[in-house]
Order: structure tokens, then C-alpha cells, then sequence
């Protein structure tokens, strides 16, 4: 195990440099005493090279896109081109304050208004904010908007939010968040929304319904039209969860087939890196009349001047961050529209399609298929039914295999409706190649699980370290170096 | 075509393999009426040459605070960011991981994070750090939500001095679930302490104060803190500079219950207002009622110190409806920034950014006020950033100083305050800088 950076410390060791002063001012001409720390922080003292060797060491224990695949259903771990990382690295890109004048950020307000534009297009919405940071968090923004939407109307007894039982768990979260009630709807036994379940839920309370989709079964909700009848007639409100927008880019605008607030996950479906868990954005695409409850600033134009449009200020819901979202992040994004363009986004989709459909197809022999008989959208989910009949192998145990084997595992234990769930989406940027590998591997895994089922219940070994205790974590709580 | 690996022939291979002929098979569920034939209305794709040059010439179009005299903050801060902490930042190990579920792949995000909650828990003294919220904003309105969970009490207590954005975040965040608002205001640039013992009852959740606040001034933390626990339950939540906490009191010596701020300034960039962090770090008896990641080590199965994420139990992908947050995603490559920085910087360096940031505002401040016209808006001590009275509109002084290349501040009408500007310095800032900036000042003002 790496020791911390914090055993790693020899007192008056320095990994900076800073020119000295030349303001003859002491600190204590400044600053009450009274004011200032009594207890030093204990923090490292340490070289630049102590550091640099440190975080490299760090980085050797993580998987990553370049380094191998990552199978992650609903998390569409897509390779991110490295131009996006050495344009946004420009100092008037990174070197940039918030509360400079218009006129100095001229360039950066038309990047993010033409993503502005380009997000709404594609998706079918006639306005786009880009402050949410988020999936989350568009979340939370769409669902503030909907209680906007219900207010100015005077509707508030609208506080019902219905969800499918195959919703991700930030879309319950969100609901309550925003002071809603969440009622969740089964799923039928094709894996869609269950109509009759949703009629016997629809009444005046309602105030929308968040749906995936395609959903978390990878599963297009053919539906959908009818659903949205239902939900629009008592004036609830259509939220697109568009955490899997790339099975459908190019194909399918979610404004025209019945949603009226959609978040997009730029850091998934536009490729911009994952970060090991952020930064992310998470713009938000509304239908017209919903515009004006959009956080401020928009950006908008006039003429050949991009300015931060407060125009709407008195209906809007008001801020969700501190300035207008992840900008650097969003420029990634950009960049990746700009180089797509339509007939890319449609590639995009198709090759999403082709490779999931292609890996549950070779899979489905070997590994339990619950939704099996209809075409997956990018990503489909199978579990451990057959291995736990014959050996009693848990998901879990498949997962940590899958390390061993060189790939990140898929998303397991989700969606909740399907007992040990393993959740497996390829993305458009594998090759075939790489596909046939991890089925190879796959196959071989389930292969072990009748051999020799102990192998799986160690697994991982061939990892950093071996299977973790969370247990342990959880009990006997350490989440802070004691020096 | 970019990013994607298959090649035609291949396409087809698995299309056959799929059992179809071709693609559009695969979406025969979907209704044809809402299939799009036609491409949608983006411009043609641009080659990697083409769109290098569409950002250059964007790009152009933007003065940055290199190429300028900046003196903007409210939030957002222009510090030195050693070269060290983008180049580990790019490694793509951590750039395109994913966030730390499988453990032992992940074993380097768990120890960053780890380490930078430690890091975080010495600058405040508090005893439990989360992995990163989206900004200090939202940060702020976490804390709340958490002092209501905790306490089962609908009222917070806000002062007036903290940042203006963060409060119409909060608003976002607490309006709909029935918080309570009340704000105590603003008295010689400090919370009216009298006001706020007024204000305060058994009914309070919590008390919010900035400091440094909005002014850069520095609230008297130690008169505070009595009144806020003289209440049954109240919690004292404190927003903090980060790079204020080598030099001022840490949180913790002033007994604050729950301690948020925005972490930028901590090697990350201005990015023009994102991304950002937050940060928020409490008392091991809030930890369940914490929103966000948190990182804690374990053991692996030899018996190896391993690290994972931990009580998970209060998140959304578990609790769903009753998660403490809708939290999933947290700022993780900015964390691994600002624990590169704090790591470089160390013990001495962190306290002479926070120690060359405020010697070199109060003499700018000095300066300033020496210049006809202009005076201090307010008496309190202040950290790095000052409010000063302008004797003509502050934006006839940003707009002339513009043209200067000197980005004078911010202009404070926009948050009800006539004539007046905020002005932030930064260890960046040279004597010449700063003279610079005044000489202007009396230029401009002189007209």
C-alpha cells in the first residue's frame, strides 16, 4: 500500500517557489492578533518531486479509458479525444474571471451560446441552460422549474412526481430535494412502464413524471406518446432523465415525441472526461413556454454582442450555482458537437447500438437475459441467475472477476428491479475488437464459475489490492489521516 | 469518422452476427414518426485542424486575467497555480477514471480523496471532510439542509454579509421544502450581532456566516459563536476562504458546527466561474447526516490497508427517496487539484500565499484611499478583498480602466450598493500592479 503523502513529510522541505514580497507590510500591521490562528494546520512539507513520484503512484492504481474498457451501463464511459483537453488548456479559456466585463469574454459567451443552441436543436427544445453542473442536478433545475410552472399557474397542490421502479436513484433524490412526493409505477414484464399501474396513479396532484429513456433496462418505452397523453392531461409536466441520450442522438429529438424538460449529461454523452467523478455539467433543454423559469444569466445575443440575459429575472427560479455553470467543461463539449456535426451524431447512436446488441447476443448463452426478445438500445442487462443456481456466485463475485481480467466491471446492482443486475453498455468508441475480448473474457468467467467457483469468490488478485473490506469502512470509521 | 472505432466492414460483421441486415432493423420498436431521416440543422463537422482554429480565433476574442490587471474576486480568485498540479491533473488515469465504486481499481482516486479530506480537516479542524460538492454555493446550501435534518427545525438564520450569489443558490435549494429565511443585516459591513440575537429562538436550525464575507471583511467570529449556541440546537455553520485558514482561525477554535466554502482558489482555475468546488467539513456526530462522497480506509482481503467509498448508506443510489443529497457526481479532478496545491504549497507556502495576498491588499487599500475621493466603505479588518467608496459611478471606473487593461473590480450597484467597488489582491500582484491600479484610479477619477 502507498504510504499518504503525509508520511512522506521532512519539516522545512518546500515544493514552491513565490517571489518574495516587495510590499513593506507585516501582517500584523494588517490583522488583529485576535484574529489569527492559534494552532498551526498540520500540513505536508514535501518537494516537488515528492509530490510528482507520489500522484504517479497514485495514478497506477486506477483504471481509465485509455487504459482499458469500461463496460458501465447508464454511465456511457466513452473514449474523450484528446483535442478537447489541449484546447481547453488555453489561458483564455482557464485565465478567465466571472465578473469580467462582456466585452472581454466575447469569445467565451459565443461558445457557450451556440452549445446553447446546438443542445436545443438535437434535442428537439427551443431553450437551453447550461448553469446545472450535473446530471443531478439538472435534475434538480428541471424539477424546480416544473414547481415554477404549477405556481404561476396557482396549482399548487401539484406535488406528486411519478417514477418508474427502474428510475436511477438521483431521480427520487431530486424529487425530494425540491419538496415533492415521489409515487413510484412497476414495471411491466416487457420492462416498460406499466400503463394501467400509471392510469391508476394519474389525478390533479400530479405535477409530472421522470422518465428514462431509453430506460435503465436499455429498453426504448415505446409507449411514450401514450404516457404523455396521460401526464398532459391533468398538466403535469414530461421530464426526460437524458442520461442515455446516445443511443438516440441524431435519431430522435426528445422534444418532439412528448417531453418538456430534458437534463443532459454532457460529461457522458458528449464526451468530456469522467474525472473519477466530476467535474461533469448537466445543462437542462425546455420547451417554450417554460423558458422563462430558466435560472439566470441566459446567454443571449444581439446583433453581434453575446451578453448575460437577465431579461426574465422576475419569473425565473433563480440561480442553481454560483455563476453559469461548468464553463471549461462545457467547452469540451462543444468542441465535440462542432466535430460530430448531425451526420456524426447519428453514427454515434448506431455504433452505441450495434455494439450492445452485438455483445448481449454473443452473451446470452452464458449469462441470464431477462428482456432478451426485443432489440437493446446501448445497453442491456443480464444477471447471475444460472451461476448462483449452479455455484451460488454472486453478482458481485462476476464483477470483481471482471477485474482480473483487465476491464473495469459493468454497473451492478442496478436497476433494483432486476435481482443482481449487471448492467452493460459498450459505447460507440469500442472497436469490435476489444468487444470480442471482453466476451472472450466474459465467457471464460462464466466457465470458472462452474470449474471453479472459489476463483470468483476471491477475485479480485490480480488488482492493487484485493477485495475490500466496506464493511470494516463503515465500522470503524477513518476518513482522515491522524498525524 | 471521429471516435469510433468500427470500421464498415466490421459494422457489418456484427450487424450478421445480431441477426440483422442492417442497422435501422435495430429500431424497428420505435415509432417510425418520431425516427428523424434527415440530419438535424448543425453546421458540418470540422476537422481537428478546423476546430483548433475556431477556438483560437474564440479565444481571441477574450482578454484573460494574464493579459490584464485584475482586482476581480467575489469568489473566484486569481492565485499562482504551480505547473505541477495540471500536469498530474492530465494524466489520464485520473482525467478519464470513473468515480470510485469498484475499489480496487480506484485505489488512487480513494487515496487522493482521502488524503484531500484530511487536508481539508486540518485547515478547518473539523473532523470529517465530504469528497467535493459542485461550488461553495451549493455548499452553503447543503450545510442548511443538513442543520435541518439534524435538528428538525425549519428556520435559518442568514447573514447579509455573505456573498449575494450563494444566497440566491441557497433560496434555490430551500425554497421548496418549507426553510424559513431570515436574514440578519449588514451594520458597518459586519453582522448586526444585535440584530442576530433578536432574531435568534429555539426554533433555529442553524446561523450562516461568511468570513471573510462578501466585503472581505472578517466577522468577529468569537462574539458570534456564543449567541448562536445559546440556542437549544442551533448549529453555527461558517463559509470560509480556504486560503484564509493557514493565517485566521480555524473554524474549529471558534467552535463552528459546520464549515463550507468554495475551494477554486486551491490550484484550480477561474474557468470563468466553473468548474468550481465546495467543500464542507463537520463533527463525526453530523456524519450521517452529511451529503456527498466520503472516502474511508478499510482493510483488503490480505489484511492490506485499502481505501473505499463509505457510509454509503446515506446516498441516493441506495436511499433513494430519503438520501441525504440527490448528490452523484462530486468535483473529484478538482479536489485532486487543490490537494496537488496544498501538498506543493505546504505548511510555509500556504501561509505565505494567505500572508502576501493580505499584506499586499491593505496596501493597496492605503493607496487607495490616499487618492482624492476615495475611501474605505468600511473600518472591519479585512483578509484579501476590501470595499472602497468611489467618489463617480464604479462603472464609469470599470469601463475607463478597461480600456487600461485593468479590471478594477466589481461594481457593487448590481448588489444595492451606490459608488462602490470590491477589490480582491491576489500573491500574484506586483508593487507595480498595484500602483499601477491606483495611478489609474486618479487618472480616471480626476476627469
Amino acid at each position: 500500500m502507498s504510504k499518504t503523502i503525509f508520511e512522506k513529510n521532512s519539516s522545512g522541505r518546500k515544493g514552491y517557489t513565490l517571489p518574495k514580497s516587495d510590499v513593506n507590510l507585516k501582517l500584523e500591521d494588517c490583522v488583529p492578533q485576535n484574529y489569527l490562528r492559534k494552532e498551526e494546520a498540520k500540513l505536508p512539507e514535501v518537494s516537488e518531486l515528492d509530490v510528482m513520484r507520489h500522484f504517479l503512484e497514485l495514478s497506477q492504481k486506477n483504471h481509465c479509458i485509455e487504459k482499458g474498457f469500461y463496460p458501465l451501463g447508464s454511465c456511457t464511459m466513452k473514449y474523450n479525444p484528446q483535442v478537447n483537453e489541449v484546447l481547453v488548456r488555453n489561458k483564455g479559456i482557464l485565465n478567465l474571471h466571472p465578473f469580467q466585463d462582456e466585452d472581454t469574454v466575447q469569445g467565451a459567451l459565443r461558445i457557450l451560446f451556440d452549445l446553447q443552441q446546438d443542445l436545443a436543436e438535437i434535442s428537439g427544445f427551443s431553450n437551453v441552460t447550461l448553469q446545472p453542473v450535473a446530471g443531478a442536478h439538472g435534475e434538480f433545475t428541471g424539477l424546480k422549474i416544473m414547481r415554477a410552472y404549477h405556481e404561476a399557474k396557482g396549482n399548487s397542490h401539484k406535488k406528486k412526481i411519478i417514477l418508474p421502479d427502474s428510475a436511477h436513484g438521483t431521480n427520487p433524490a431530486s424529487v425530494s430535494l425540491v419538496g415533492y412526493k415521489m409515487v413510484e409505477i412497476k414495471s411491466n414484464e416487457k420492462g416498460m412502464v406499466d400503463i394501467e399501474d400509471l392510469k391508476a396513479h394519474i389525478d390533479d396532484k400530479v405535477a409530472g413524471f421522470m422518465l428514462t429513456n431509453p430506460n435503465t433496462l436499455g429498453i426504448f418505452e415505446t409507449q411514450i406518446e401514450e404516457i404523455a397523453k396521460l401526464v398532459h392531461s391533468v398538466d403535469g409536466l414530461m421530464y426526460m432523465d437524458g442520461a442515455n441520450f446516445n443511443a438516440l442522438m441524431g435519431y430522435i429529438k426528445p422534444g418532439e415525441i412528448g417531453f418538456d424538460i430534458m437534463h443532459y449529461n454532457l460529461h457522458k454523452t458528449f464526451s468530456t472526461p469522467h474525472g473519477g467523478g466530476g467535474p461533469g455539467s448537466g445543462p437542462i433543454g425546455v420547451r417554450s413556454d417554460l423558458a422563462k423559469f430558466l435560472p439566470v444569466p441566459m446567454i443571449s445575443k444581439n446583433g453581434n454582442k453575446y451578453y448575460f440575459d437577465y431579461s426574465h429575472k422576475e419569473t425565473s427560479i433563480g440561480k442553481v450555482h454560483s455563476f453559469f455553470g461548468n464553463f471549461a467543461v462545457n467547452v469540451r463539449a462543444y468542441i465535440y458537437l462542432k466535430m460530430l456535426g448531425s451526420e456524426g451524431l447519428k453514427r454515434v447512436a448506431e455504433n452505441a447500438l450495434i455494439n450492445a446488441n452485438y455483445v448481449m447476443k454473443k452473451l446470452e448463452n452464458h449469462y441470464y437475459i431477462p428482456y432478451k426478445d426485443i432489440f437493446c438500445m446501448h445497453e442491456f442487462v443480464a444477471n447471475n441467475k444460472w451461476q448462483k443456481e449452479k455455484s451460488g456466485v454472486k453478482t458481485l463475485d462476476l464483477a470483481k472477476r471482471i477485474l482480473d481480467k483487465g476491464f473495469h466491471a459493468p454497473t451492478i446492482y442496478f436497476p433494483l428491479i432486476v435481482s443482481e443486475a449487471m448492467m452493460i453498455e459498450p459505447t460507440e468508441t469500442e472497436s469490435k475488437e476489444t468487444l470480442d475480448e471482453f466476451i472472450e473474457a466474459m465467457i471464460e468467467i462464466a466457465r470458472e464459475s462452474e470449474d471453479n467457483p472459489e476463483i470468483l469468490k476471491n477475485a479480485p488478485i490480480n488488482t492493487p489490492v484485493k477485495r475490500v473490506d466496506d464493511t470494516l469502512a463503515v465500522r470503524q470509521l477513518n476518513v482522515k489521516f491522524e498525524m | 469518422m471521429p471516435f469510433i472505432s468500427n470500421t464498415d466492414k466490421e459494422r457489418k460483421e456484427m450487424l450478421a452476427a445480431i441477426g440483422v441486415k442492417k442497422f435501422e432493423e435495430l429500431l424497428k420498436d420505435i415509432p417510425g414518426k418520431f425516427i428523424h431521416q434527415e440530419p438535424c440543422c448543425l453546421e458540418n463537422p470540422l476537422s481537428e485542424l478546423e476546430i483548433t482554429s475556431r477556438i483560437n480565433e474564440l479565444v481571441s476574442r477574450n482578454i484573460s486575467t494574464d493579459d490584464a490587471n485584475s482586482f476581480l474576486g467575489a469568489g473566484v480568485y486569481d492565485h499562482f497555480i504551480p505547473a505541477a498540479v495540471d500536469s498530474i491533473i492530465s494524466r489520464p488515469e485520473f482525467l478519464t477514471a470513473y468515480t470510485p465504486y469498484q475499489a480496487e481499481v480506484s485505489q488512487g482516486t480513494l487515496q487522493y480523496i482521502y488524503e484531500y479530506q484530511t487536508l481539508i480537516c486540518e485547515l478547518t479542524g473539523m473532523e470529517i471532510s465530504n469528497a467535493g460538492m459542485y461550488d461553495g454555493a451549493s455548499a452553503a446550501a447543503e450545510a442548511i439542509l443538513m442543520a435541518v435534518r439534524k435538528t428538525k427545525k425549519f428556520k435559518a438564520i442568514i447573514a447579509e454579509t455573505i456573498n449575494p450569489l450563494y444566497l440566491q443558490v441557497i433560496k434555490a435549494y430551500t425554497e421548496g421544502v418549507e426553510i424559513e429565511l431570515v436574514m440578519v443585516p449588514e451594520k458597518n459591513g459586519l453582522v448586526d450581532l444585535k440584530i442576530l440575537k433578536d432574531k435568534l429562538d429555539d426554533e433555529t436550525a442553524c446561523v450562516l456566516i461568511q468570513t471573510p464575507n462578501f466585503f472581505g471583511n472578517l466577522e468577529d467570529v468569537f462574539a458570534i459563536e456564543p449567541i448562536v449556541h445559546s440556542s437549544k440546537k442551533a448549529l453555527f455553520i461558517a463559509c470560509v476562504d480556504p486560503l484564509s485558514l493557514p493565517l485566521l482561525n480555524s473554524p474549529a477554535e471558534y467552535k463552528a458546527d459546520i464549515v463550507v466554502g468554495e475551494g477554486q482558489s486551491l490550484g484550480n482555475f477561474q474557468s470563468f466561474g466553473g468548474p468550481l468546488f465546495g467543500f464542507l467539513a463537520t463533527s463525526l456526530s453530523l456524519a450521517r447526516t452529511m451529503p456527498g462522497r466520503i472516502v474511508g480506509a478499510s482493510l483488503d482481503s490480505d489484511g492490506n490497508k485499502a481505501y473505499c467509498l463509505t457510509l454509503q448508506a446515506r446516498e441516493q443510489h441506495i436511499r433513494r427517496v430519503k438520501a441525504t443529497s440527490n448528490i452523484c457526481s462530486n468535483q473529484a479532478l478538482c479536489n485532486l487539484a487543490a490537494t496537488v496545491y496544498m501538498c506543493l504549497m505546504g505548511k510555509q507556502g500556504l501561509k505565505e500565499v494567505s500572508e502576501q495576498s493580505t499584506t499586499k491588499a491593505h496596501y493597496l487599500a492605503e493607496k487607495i484611499c490616499k487618492v482624492d475621493g476615495f475611501s474605505m466603505a468600511f473600518d472591519a479588518p479585512f483578509f484579501k478583498e476590501f470595499a472602497i467608496k468611489t467618489p463617480i459611478p464604479a462603472s464609469k471606473i470599470i469601463q475607463k480602466l478597461k480600456h487600461k487593461n485593468i479590471f478594477a473590480g466589481i461594481n457593487m450597484k448590481q448588489f444595492g450598493y451606490e459608488n462602490m467597488l470590491l477589490v480582491a489582491v491576489t500573491e500574484k500582484k506586483r508593487k507595480c500592479d498595484l500602483d499601477g491600479f491606483v495611478n489609474s484610479l486618479k487618472e480616471v477619477s480626476n476627469v
